[in-house]
C-alpha cells in the first residue's frame, strides 16, 4: 500500500480535440507504464465507436508510477471522465474521486463552452487546477493569449500553465513534476470504517460487473463482504486490482487509492455511479454526499427496419442495458412501425452512440423515432404523468396544463457570429439569462426548452458559427407552456411515429417545414400523396406529392435483360430500407431528417 | 412440350464494335481503331457462326441484325460471306429480315447497294436529329443535308429503311421536337425508333452531367409531355408504337426485336453481344468478351464467350416481363405463370389496374398509355412479392 502522501489522483479536463487522450497515452509511455510494443493511440477508449468519434462515454483509470526528480516513487492515478455534456452527472462524480485536474487547453483554439463546464464540475470539487497548454508545435499556437483567456474567463492564475506538445512530448516531464508538486496528496483514515465511492461501472462477459472505485477511508480486501449503501445489497468481493491500463490483480486498497472491485455482480444497474460501499459488518453508515440515480433527459422509438428482427432488436438492447445503467427501455408498439422499443438517454450523443452500436454490433438496422423530452401532463383531476412518447398524448379535455423541462445553455462564441446565435436561441424559444465578453469571444447564457435542443440545435449551431461555438448545457426544471401534439398523415393516415410536441406559436411554422421536408423525402408513387400536418382535427399545413410522370427505360434490347433485371433485383433490395404505410413507402432516414429544421 | 422460348422465335445478333469517333451518349461496346483486320474479323465472325450453330441445329432462324458500333464500316464482303455462312448453317424462314445499322454519311452510303447486294433487306439509319446544331452536339460527324441524303439512296436501295432520333434534347421544346417530328414524319417509309435522351454513367455525357456542366435538360414533367406529343403525333400519322420507343406502319415491325420483346431465343456473336438459348430445358444467358482484341485472340481458342450463367425460374419469368410489358401487344399471365412456377402477385395487379396504368383481358395484360411512362415502376410493381 502507498503512504497518502506519495499518492497523487487527478483528471484531465479538455475540450473534445483538445489533446485530452493524446496527453494521457504520453503520460502513460513516458512512465513505461505500458511497454512501447503495446501502445496503441487512445489508450483509454476501448470501444470503436468512442476512438472514432474522438470521444470517451465511460470513466477509465490507469495507475501511473513515477519516480519524480525528488528520487522518491509516487503512484499516479488519472481517471479519464467523459467530456460529454450527456454525461454531466458522471464527471461529477469522477471529479469527487480526485484533488485535482489538469485544465488542458489547446493553445491554438483558446477556452471552449465544454471545458468550462468540466471545469466548473472541478471548481466545485475543490480541485487544484494545473493548466496545460497543448499543441505548441502548431505555427498556430498563442501561448500567451490563450493563457491571459484562461484567466479572464476561468478566473483561474495561469501565469505558470505547462507548455506542452503531447504529439512530440515535449512538456511531459514539467507535466509530471507538477502533478506531483502541485496537487494536494489525498486525505483518509486507514483505520476508520471502509468508505469508498462508486466512480464507473461495466460488464465484463467473463468478469462480470466490474466496480471502479476510490477508498475515501479504510481498507478493502479481497475476499471481504460489502455494502452498497443506496440499496443495502451485499456482495463478496472476490478480486481486487488496479488499471495499468491493464487489469493487475492485487491485495487490497487503501485510503486514497483508485482501483477496480469484482464481486460476481450481474448486472451494471445494481451498482449505482455515486454509491457509498462499505464493509458488510462495522460499515459506515455516513453515505457520500452528491449521490442520485441517473436519469434519461431524452426518449425516441427504435425500431427494427425489417420486422421480422424484433428479437434480435430486443436481445441486443437487453445486452446493452446490461452494460449502460443510464439507459431505459420498454417495449413499444406502433401502429406505423409495428414492434419496436422506447427507449430512454442521457442526451443526444448517448442515444446516437447507442443507436450506432446496436446497427454495427449486431448489424440490425433501426427506424429512429424523433427524439422526445419528458413533459409532465398535470391532470384536471390533480394527478400528473410524464409523456415520454406522443404518441400517448392523453384526451386534451381531460388535460389541465402541461410543462416541458428547460435548460440553462451556455454558449461561446466569436462576436462575428453573435446575433446568428441569438436569432437562433430566440428562434428556439430561448429567454436571454446573460451576455458576457472575454476577449472578442461573446458568452451567452440562455434558458431554452429541452425539446428544441434535444434535436438539432447543436448542428444548427455549429453551421451558423462554422464550426466556432461551443456549447453547454444543464437541466433547470420544468415550466408550464402551450404544448401541443401535432400529427403527421401521409395519405389521409396518420403515421404515429412522426407525431411531435409543439409549441402552438410554432404548430404552424414546424408543421409547414415538416411537410415540405416530407414531401422531398418521400419518393414518388405512382399517384398523388397529400402530406398534412394537423392538431386534433384541424390540418394546419398540406403539400402534395405529385405522382410520379416518367420513369421509363428508352432503349431496352437484347443486350439490355440482363442489366435490367439485376437493377430490379437491386431495386428490391432497396425498397427493404423502406417503409410501407396504406400504400406509401416512406424511407427509413425521413423519420429523423423530416424534423431537421433548416432556419 | 415445346420450349417457352418457341413464342418469341430465334434470331441471330452479330455485333461489331467500331466506330469512327465514340458519341457522347453512347453506352454500347463500341470502339475507336486506327486500323481494321477485316479479313480475320471475318474469318473469326465465320468460326463463331459455327460453333453457335453446331448447339442449336435445325432452328429456323427468324432474323439477322448487325449490330455496333457501326457495322457500317464492315467490308460489304465480310457481310455477303456471313449471310452466306448463315443460309448454309440454319434454315431460314422465308421472310427472313437482315438488318443492318447504318451511319448516315456519304461514304457509308455509297456501300448500300453492295450490303444490298450482300443479303441485306432492311437498314436502321442513326439519323439520330434533324438540325446540325443538334447533330454537333450528339458529336455526330454527319450534317442534316448529308443524313437526307443518306437517307434518299437507303430509300432507294433496301424494302425497308428505319431511323433513330433522340428527343428530350438540352433546351429541346415541345414546339421545336413537334416541327422535328413532323418533318421525319414526312420522310419516315415504315419504322422509326424515337428515343428520349438517357444519361448513362461511363459515357462523356455522363461525367458532364455529374459534374453539373449538362445543362437544360428536360425535367420529369417535360419528358412526360414530350413522350405524350410524341405518341399523339405519330398515331395521327398512322405510326403508332408498337413498343416504348418503336413506331411501325402495320407490318413493318422490326421482327428480330420482336424477338427480344417476345423473349423468344437469341445467338450473340461479336464483342460482348449477349444471348438467350434454350438447350435441353434449360435457358442460358450468354455472354462473349467486350474487348474486341480479347475477343479475337479467343475465338480460335473456342473461348470467345464468358462461362454461361443457367437462369432461374423466376429470373425468366421477370425477364420475360421486363420486355415483353414493352409491347403494346403486352404479356400472357399463364406465360408468366410456366416461367415462374407461381402466378403474378394478385395485389399488384389490382392496384396497377385500379389506377390505370394496366389493362387485363382474359390471359392478357397489356400496359396503358399512362403506364408505360412510368413503366419502370409498374414492372417492380409486379414483381413485388
Amino acid at each position: 500500500m502507498t503512504p497518502l502522501s506519495h499518492i497523487r489522483n487527478f483528471s484531465i479536463v479538455a475540450h473534445i480535440d483538445h489533446g485530452k487522450s493524446t496527453l494521457a497515452d504520453r503520460l502513460i509511455q513516458s512512465t513505461n507504464t505500458v511497454a512501447d510494443r503495446d501502445m496503441k493511440e487512445q489508450m483509454l477508449d476501448s470501444m470503436d465507436i468512442e476512438r472514432e468519434r474522438g470521444i470517451t462515454i465511460k470513466a477509465q483509470t490507469v495507475r501511473i508510477n513515477y519516480t519524480a526528480a525528488n528520487g522518491e516513487d509516487y503512484v499516479l492515478n488519472l481517471i479519464d471522465t467523459p467530456g460529454h455534456v450527456d454525461f454531466a452527472y458522471e464527471v461529477s462524480r469522477s471529479m469527487r474521486a480526485v484533488e485535482g485536474s489538469l485544465l488542458v487547453v489547446d493553445s491554438t483554439q483558446g477556452v471552449e463552452a465544454q471545458t468550462l463546464a468540466n471545469v466548473y464540475h472541478a471548481i466545485d470539487a475543490d480541485h487544484e487546477i494545473v493548466p496545460v497548454l497543448n499543441k505548441i508545435d502548431l505555427p498556430a499556437s498563442d501561448c500567451d493569449r490563450v493563457a491571459e483567456q484562461i484567466e479572464d474567463v476561468i478566473g483561474i492564475d495561469a501565469s505558470g500553465a505547462i507548455r506542452v506538445s503531447a504529439k512530440t512530448g515535449e512538456g511531459i516531464i514539467e507535466t509530471l513534476e507538477s502533478i506531483v508538486q502541485n496537487l494536494p496528496a489525498p486525505k483518509g483514515e486507514r483505520d476508520a470504517p471502509l468508505k469508498a465511492m462508486l466512480v464507473d461501472s461495466w460488464y465484463d462477459s467473463y468478469l462480470g460487473v466490474i466496480v471502479l472505485v476510490r477508498i475515501m477511508d479504510g481498507v478493502l480486501k479481497k475476499g471481504e463482504r460489502i455494502r452498497m449503501l443506496s440499496n443495502n445489497s451485499t456482495h463478496h468481493v472476490d478480486r481486487i486490482g488496479v488499471f495499468r491500463p491493464a487489469m493487475t490483480v492485487i491485495d487490497e486498497l487503501g485510503p486514497g487509492e483508485i482501483g477496480f472491485l469484482t464481486a460476481s455482480i450481474k448486472q451494471v444497474r445494481d451498482t449505482r455511479v455515486g454509491d457509498t460501499i462499505t464493509h458488510e459488518k462495522k460499515g459506515t453508515e455516513d453515505a457520500l454526499p452528491g449521490f442520485k440515480p441517473s436519469q434519461p433527459v431524452v426518449f425516441c422509438g427504435l425500431f427494427p427496419v425489417d420486422s421480422a428482427e424484433f428479437e434480435e432488436l430486443r436481445d441486443s438492447i437487453e445486452k446493452l442495458a446490461l452494460n449502460d445503467a443510464s439507459f431505459s427501455y420498454e417495449m413499444e408498439t406502433s401502429a406505423a412501425l409495428g414492434f419496436g422499443f422506447r427507449c430512454g438517454f442521457l442526451g443526444l450523443l448517448h442515444l446516437e452512440v447507442i443507436r450506432d452500436r446496436i446497427e454495427r454490433e449486431y448489424d440490425i438496422e433501426l427506424i429512429t423515432t424523433a427524439p422526445s423530452v419528458i413533459y409532465h401532463i398535470h391532470m384536471k383531476d390533480g394527478t400528473m404523468m410524464e409523456l415520454h412518447n406522443p404518441a400517448d398524448m392523453p384526451d386534451l379535455t381531460l388535460v389541465d396544463h402541461l410543462e416541458e423541462p428547460r435548460i440553462k445553455a451556455t454558449i461561446l462564441v466569436p462576436d462575428d457570429y453573435l446575433g446568428d446565435v441569438l436569432k437562433l436561441c430566440q428562434d428556439r424559444r430561448g429567454i436571454q439569462l446573460d451576455l458576457t465578453y472575454a476577449g472578442s469571444r461573446a458568452m451567452v447564457v440562455y434558458d431554452l426548452p429541452l425539446n428544441e435542443v434535444v434535436f438539432d440545435f447543436y448542428d444548427r449551431l455549429k453551421s451558423v458559427t462554422k464550426g466556432y461555438a461551443s456549447f453547454d448545457y444543464a437541466m433547470i426544471g420544468y415550466r408550464q407552456d402551450q404544448l401541443v401534439k401535432m400529427s403527421i398523415l401521409v395519405n389521409d393516415e396518420p403515421v404515429d411515429a412522426l407525431s411531435t410536441m409543439v409549441h402552438r406559436d410554432r404548430a404552424e411554422q414546424r408543421g409547414r417545414a415538416m411537410v415540405e421536408k416530407l414531401k422531398d423525402l418521400i419518393p414518388r408513387h405512382m399517384f398523388k400523396i397529400p402530406i398534412q400536418a394537423a392538431i386534433g382535427g384541424k390540418v394546419i399545413a398540406r403539400e402534395t406529392l405529385s405522382a410520379m410522370r416518367k420513369d421509363v427505360t428508352a432503349k431496352c434490347y437484347g443486350g439490355d435483360a440482363t442489366r435490367k433485371r439485376k437493377l430490379l433485383d437491386k431495386q428490391k433490395a432497396g425498397k427493404k430500407k423502406m417503409r410501407q404505410f396504406g400504400k406509401v413507402d416512406i424511407p427509413q432516414e425521413a423519420f429523423i431528417s423530416a424534423l431537421k429544421m433548416d432556419g | 412440350m415445346a420450349d417457352d422460348w418457341e413464342k418469341g422465335g430465334f434470331g441471330l445478333y452479330i455485333h461489331w464494335p467500331f466506330c469512327e469517333a465514340k458519341c457522347p451518349y453512347c453506352d454500347f461496346n463500341s470502339h475507336v481503331v486506327r486500323q481494321i483486320d477485316q479479313h480475320a474479323w471475318c474469318k473469326a465472325y465465320l468460326a463463331e457462326l459455327r460453333r453457335a450453330a453446331a448447339e442449336t441445329p435445325g432452328r429456323v432462324l427468324r432474323s439477322v441484325f448487325f449490330g455496333g458500333g457501326t457495322p457500317s464500316l464492315m467490308d460489304p464482303e465480310t457481310v455477303a460471306e456471313i449471310i452466306a455462312e448463315i443460309r448454309r448453317l440454319w434454315p431460314v424462314a422465308n421472310d427472313l429480315e437482315i438488318t443492318l445499322e447504318a451511319n448516315p454519311g456519304s461514304v457509308e452510303a455509297t456501300r448500300f447497294a453492295a450490303y444490298r447486294q450482300g443479303g441485306v433487306n432492311r437498314i436502321s439509319m442513326g439519323i439520330q436529329a434533324l438540325n446540325d446544331t443538334d447533330l454537333r452536339r450528339l458529336g455526330r460527324l454527319h450534317t442534316a443535308s448529308e443524313a437526307m441524303a443518306a437517307f434518299d439512296i437507303a430509300r432507294a436501295t433496301f424494302e425497308r429503311v428505319s431511323f433513330d432520333l433522340i428527343y428530350a434534347r438540352q433546351g429541346q421544346s415541345l414546339a421545336a421536337w413537334e416541327a422535328e417530328l413532323q418533318q421525319a414524319l414526312t420522310l419516315a417509309v415504315d419504322h422509326l425508333s424515337l428515343y428520349q435522351l438517357t444519361i448513362e454513367q461511363g459515357t462523356a455525357f455522363g461525367d458532364r452531367y455529374r459534374a453539373g456542366k449538362l445543362r437544360d435538360l428536360p425535367d420529369e414533367d417535360l419528358g412526360a409531355d414530350l413522350y405524350t406529343l410524341t405518341q399523339e403525333i405519330c398515331d395521327a400519322a398512322g405510326m403508332p408504337a408498337y413498343e416504348v420507343s418503336n413506331h411501325a406502319r402495320d407490318g413493318a415491325q422490326s421482327r428480330h426485336n420482336l424477338i427480344y420483346w417476345r423473349y423468344g431465343d437469341y445467338i450473340g456473336i461479336g464483342p460482348g453481344a449477349h444471348g438467350r438459348l434454350t438447350l435441353d430445358g434449360q435457358r442460358w444467358a450468354t455472354e462473349t468478351y467486350s474487348n474486341p482484341k480479347k475477343w479475337l485472340d479467343n475465338v480460335p481458342l473456342r473461348q470467345a464467350e464468358k462461362p454461361r450463367n443457367p437462369l432461374s425460374p423466376q429470373d425468366q419469368a421477370s425477364e420475360y416481363l421486363l420486355m415483353g410489358l414493352r409491347l403494346k401487344e403486352g404479356v400472357s399471365l399463364s406465360r408468366y405463370e410456366n416461367l415462374a412456377g407461381s402466378p403474378l402477385n394478385r395485389a399488384g395487379l389490382d392496384d396497377l389496374a385500379d389506377l390505370g396504368m394496366i389493362t387485363r383481358s382474359g390471359d392478357i395484360i397489356t400496359v396503358s398509355n399512362q403506364g408505360f411512362m412510368i413503366l419502370n415502376a409498374v414492372i417492380s410493381r409486379l414483381l413485388d412479392s
